[in-house]
């Protein structure tokens, strides 16, 4: 064994690992994330898979990675560039390097470097990066994981096949031992994901300690590193991703209001976790149901809500398109309904698992006729629980469908969630209608109340017997009326009963930064962190920057425009061509600024921070 | 949510399902055969009104719901069915009914029907068949006949048509059936039938479009053909048809066959109908023969087959239950804290 290491100490470090789809690299950095939040460090993750569930083995587009910030500090994104690469292939190497910083480390498993990857990879004939002093300017740790996973495995009985794929445990025990954690949570994990399968669990808790041991006997490895927990406000955390926080957020509305849920979905990347995850939860009642396709995902939420449960739709972009006709449907009915939107890489089938603000335009337009409702969306992971608690209360107390949107890397990153008590949620009152009113002879189902909102009665209430459809409503009977004026006056009604939201919601706050000042950065969505860092970091420079970052997109905080008169200039960062900036010329005239990354991928917080340079002179 | 109480009836009458919308269909439409028939069986069947809910989708038969005061929902072209599945997914002790049309519900709606089929949802399906588009003035529809001359086929419709109760059929209804508008008896008894059915009920009903179509069904609706045309089905008796009842269908081995009852053939001779044979079940949606052609077969009405299934509300309420009793009525602190957490003090 080894005495000679020394334990250094590191505020913040970015990992990344990478490897073939095949290699198990999103599960080993979900693994290597748990370890993380359990000792109270602060986290952030970036999961970037291809869409291919099995590319083709060895070549860049089936490289899969895996991206964890973790810091003593506050982390907000994770992370513009890595300090550490894990690459299982080369591959691997080839497609992640430029995101390695100078004199970054680099854990390359040898086997995965043989003629055949490098050729795979399209390195020219003869050119082995590990060997041809390409890699000088970073500390190259070069492991043969296959052969090592292999030997420590011989006495278990399993095929090569399955020995292979302990790889991964391999790797993950040697970064615990580089990053002196203890093993325990990834122990239990292992043993509950493997109780039936006695040899694999072998195998795999085999592997792990491998790579353990490998770092403490290996003279090559002197320096282990340490990241201390992170000063974060008092209290319980676990780990969330975004998609885990929104069911989650639905089933717990769900409970407050007394409403059951129902979800009505089909299955789209990256929106069926949610699905996944509320299928579990049938002890709290909820109902989920695979539909056929998009429209009935919507069309049965559409029933549900209805029948006085509360209808869920998950989806992402082409499914959006899909509901839309039964999103108007909901909107001339006036009920209570969620859409929700994981947004990913469009138009069409687009770019399935990268992430883009693509259907904000949508969500607000996309539909025929007149036909507005509220949109919401979530800012980070965690942040998706509080945001679709909210908008489901605004769908039943305003008997309106809403939009939620995330996207896809709010859906599957992670990060710590100081996770609210049941009691300290927000009551969600809901109102049915039970029985006609003193002096009311028939029941009137548009009759609206003083904020525009029409009853709910739902079917087998005796005596509220009514009918309600697609074509347009007489106001107040809610027969059926093809009448000029009444067609005029229900359009400005549902308009108006969707801005008297605004009414019901906080006014917009500045995430930081002073009230008035050279330059407002106006965000929505998952560029918060990007945002909040790139800010933060110009205010320690001196500059005046402000943050301000939209929950409330339809409709906006009454506050809105006066904040944004209150600077000189107004930048509006977004993963996609220019869409909230479209609305916030539209409504407040400003001559906003945009800034456009339409790559698949998050925009940094490095760029935003030169692009804010740039715009301050 | 709790509105299942219990309560008796009071004793209803076909004008308390009527509601003082002015029916918008063409006068001399087979629409209002089949809205009289409902309105008729509704006070027979012991639900209170509250408790019935008809939603259609878009087309004629579509505007069903405003004329039956109970709960209702008039929705978008092709949907009733996916919406229907929703609300008897939440809400099982309703009694709910899907009206549709050829077009909506076997057109545009087709990909739902098929699924709400198989799912068997505790649901009655009556698809007004008038084998055209009636709303939108007169094209062909996917039960029109090939050749059919409408607007948007001046050279005859080059379309194969759906034979709706073998589509039913092939997507494992529990309860296929046909009737027509203008047999009132018949039509009630069918509408009896789909509603004491627990499942998917799917129930086929030939109508007039008297200003598109008209005439459609009249070698099986009147008088002077009818009783040769058609054959009515009754469970456990033989196929016999023919104003004389001389005539029957027997089975040759697999293949059935036209006799004639005077040429030695006796009544035991004919094929028994047996409503909850499969098999038989396909060979006779699939009498389906163009009338005009040389030795058809008579098109056959009434129940073709029944079956017992457990509805998916049914079995998706079981899973709640077993859920509940496995891991206890959900605790929100647990589930919002998961397997692994700490603490910051
Ligand atoms: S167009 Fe035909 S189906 Fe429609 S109401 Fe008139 S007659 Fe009836």
């Amino acid at each position: 064994m080894s005495t000679q290491t020394t334990v250094q100490q590191l505020r913040d470090v970015v990992i990344k690992f990478a490897g073939d789809s095949g290699d198990g690299m999103q599960l080993t950095g979900m693994q290597f994330t748990n370890n993380t939040a359990l000792l109270g460090i602060d986290l952030s993750t970036f999961p970037d898979f291809p869409a291919e569930i099995r590319a083709p083995q060895g070549t860049l587009p089936g490289v899969s990675g895996f991206q964890l910030h973790f810091s003593s500090d506050p982390v907000y994104t994770p992370g513009d560039s890595c300090d550490v690469l894990v690459a299982m292939n080369a591959a691997a190497l080839k497609a992640n390097l430029k995101s390695l910083k100078k004199g970054g480390i680099i854990i390359a498993n040898t086997d995965g470097f043989d003629a055949k990857n490098l050729r795979l990879a399209n390195y020219p004939e003869g050119v082995n990066p590990l060997t041809d002093g390409s890699l000088d300017g970073y500390i190259v740790y070069e492991i043969d994981i296959t052969k090592l996973t292999r030997e420590a495995l011989k006495d278990v009985d399993l095929g090569m096949k399955e020995k292979d794929r302990a790889k991964n445990m391999f790797v993950l025990g040697f970064l615990y031992w580089l990053y002196d954690r203890k093993m325990e949570s990834t122990i239990h994990f292992l043993q509950e994901k493997f109780a039936k399968k006695p040899l694999i669990l072998e195998g795999n808790l085999k592997a792990l300690h491998a790579g353990y041991n490998y770092g403490d006997t290996t003279e090559a490895f002197t320096t282990r590193y340490r990241v201390e927990r992170a000063k974060m406000p008092r209290g319980t955390y676990r780990s969330i991703t975004g998609n885990q926080a929104l069911a989650l957020g639905l089933i717990a509305a769900s409970q407050k209001s007394g409403l059951p849920l129902f979800l009505g979905s089909y299955p789209i990347t990256p929106a069926s976790d949610i699905l996944h995850e509320l299928s579990k939860h049938k002890n709290f009642g909820v109902r989920t149901f695979q539909a056929e396709d998009e429209i009935a995902g919507i069309s049965s939420a559409i029933g549900a809500s209805y029948g006085g449960c509360m209808g869920v739709t998950t989806t992402s972009g082409p499914g959006m398109a899909l509901k839309t006709e039964a999103m108007g449907l909901a909107v001339m009915l006036e009920i209570p309904l969620l859409i929700i939107d994981i947004q990913r890489g469009g138009p069409s089938t687009g770019l399935p698992t990268k992430t883009e603000q693509s259907d904000l335009l949508q969500a607000y337009y996309g539909r025929n006729g007149e036909c507005p409702m509220p949109v919401i969306a979530a800012a980070t992971p965690s942040d998706c629980f509080s945001a679709v608690y909210e908008a489901f209360r605004i769908a039943v107390q305003y008997m309106t469908p809403v939009i939620f949107l995330s996207d896809g890397y709010i859906a599957n990153g992670a990060e710590p969630w100081r996770f609210p008590k049941a009691a300290d949620l927000p009551p969600i009152e809901v109102k049915f209608k039970t029985q006609l009113d003193e002096g009311e002879e028939k029941f009137m189902p548009y009759q609206r109340d003083e904020r525009y909102v029409r009853p709910w009665a739902v079917p087998g209430t005796p005596g509220l017997e009514h009918r309600i459809g697609g074509l347009e409503k007489q106001h107040i009977t809610g027969n059926v009326s093809y009448d000029p004026d009444n067609h005029q006056l229900m359009v400005k009604l549902r308009q108006a009963k969707v801005d008297a939201v605004a009414d019901d919601i906080p006014l917009q706050t500045l995430d930081s930064g002073p009230e008035s000042g050279d330059l407002l950065v106006l965000g929505w969505g998952s560029t918060y962190g990007a945002i909040k860092g790139a800010v933060k970091s110009l205010q320690q420079q001196g500059y005046a920057v402000a943050h301000a970052h939209l929950r409330y997109l339809r409709p906006f905080p009454k506050n809105l425009g006066e904040i944004l008169r209150n600077y000189k200039q107004v930048l509006i960062p977004e993963i996609n061509n220019g869409q909230l900036i479209k609305i916030i010329r539209d409504q407040f005239l400003i001559d906003a600024k945009g800034y456009h990354k339409i790559m698949g991928i998050p925009i940094t917080k490095s760029e935003l921070e030169e692009h804010i340079k740039s715009l301050l002179g | 949510m709790d509105t299942t109480a219990v309560q008796t009836p009071q004793s209803l009458t076909p004008k308390d399902f009527a509601t003082d919308q002015e029916v918008r269909w063409c006068p001399g439409c087979g629409d209002y055969s089949i809205l009289k028939q409902v309105q008729t069986v509704m006070p027979t069947l012991g639900i209170p009104r509250e408790n019935i809910v008809i939603i259609s989708g878009i087309g004629c038969s579509s505007r069903f719901p405003y004329y039956m005061n109970t709960y209702g929902m008039h929705s978008i072209h092709g949907r009733a069915t996916a919406i229907a599945s929703g609300l008897k997914a939440c809400r099982p002790e309703l009694s709910v009914w899907i009206v549709t049309g050829d077009g909506d519900g076997l057109s545009i709606g087709a990909g739902h029907m098929v699924h709400i089929l198989r799912r068997n949802f505790d649901v009655n399906i009556l698809l007004f068949n008038n084998q055209i588009y009636g709303l939108t003035k007169g094209q062909y529809s996917p039960t029109s006949e090939e050749n059919k001359i409408t607007k948007s086929t001046p050279y005859g419709s080059i379309d194969h048509p759906f034979n709706p109760a073998a589509l039913a059929l092939g997507a494992d209804a529990t309860f296929v059936a046909r009737s027509m508008d203008r047999d009132p008896k018949h039509l009630q008894d069918m509408l009896k039938r789909a509603h004491a059915h627990k499942g998917a009920s799917f129930l086929e009903i030939y109508q007039n479009c008297n200003i598109f179509n008209d005439g459609a069904f009249e070698i099986f609706t009147e008088k002077a053909t009818k009783a040769d045309e058609t054959i009515f089905l009754e469970h456990g008796k033989p196929l016999l048809f023919g104003a004389q009842r001389n005539k029957g269908i027997r089975l040759d081995g697999l293949k059935p066959v036209v006799v004639s009852l005077d040429e030695g053939y006796s009544a035991d001779d004919l094929w028994i109908h047996d409503e909850h044979d499969l098999y038989k079940a396909q060979m006779l949606v699939r009498l389906f023969d163009d009338p005009s052609v040389e030795g058809h077969f008579p098109r056959p009405f009434g129940v073709f087959y029944e079956a017992q299934r457990p509805s998916y509300e049914e079995l998706m309420q079981q899973q709640i239950e077993a859920a509940t009793g496995k891991y206890g009525v959900g605790d929100l602190d647990k589930l919002l804290a998961g397997s692994e957490t700490w603490t910051i003090y």
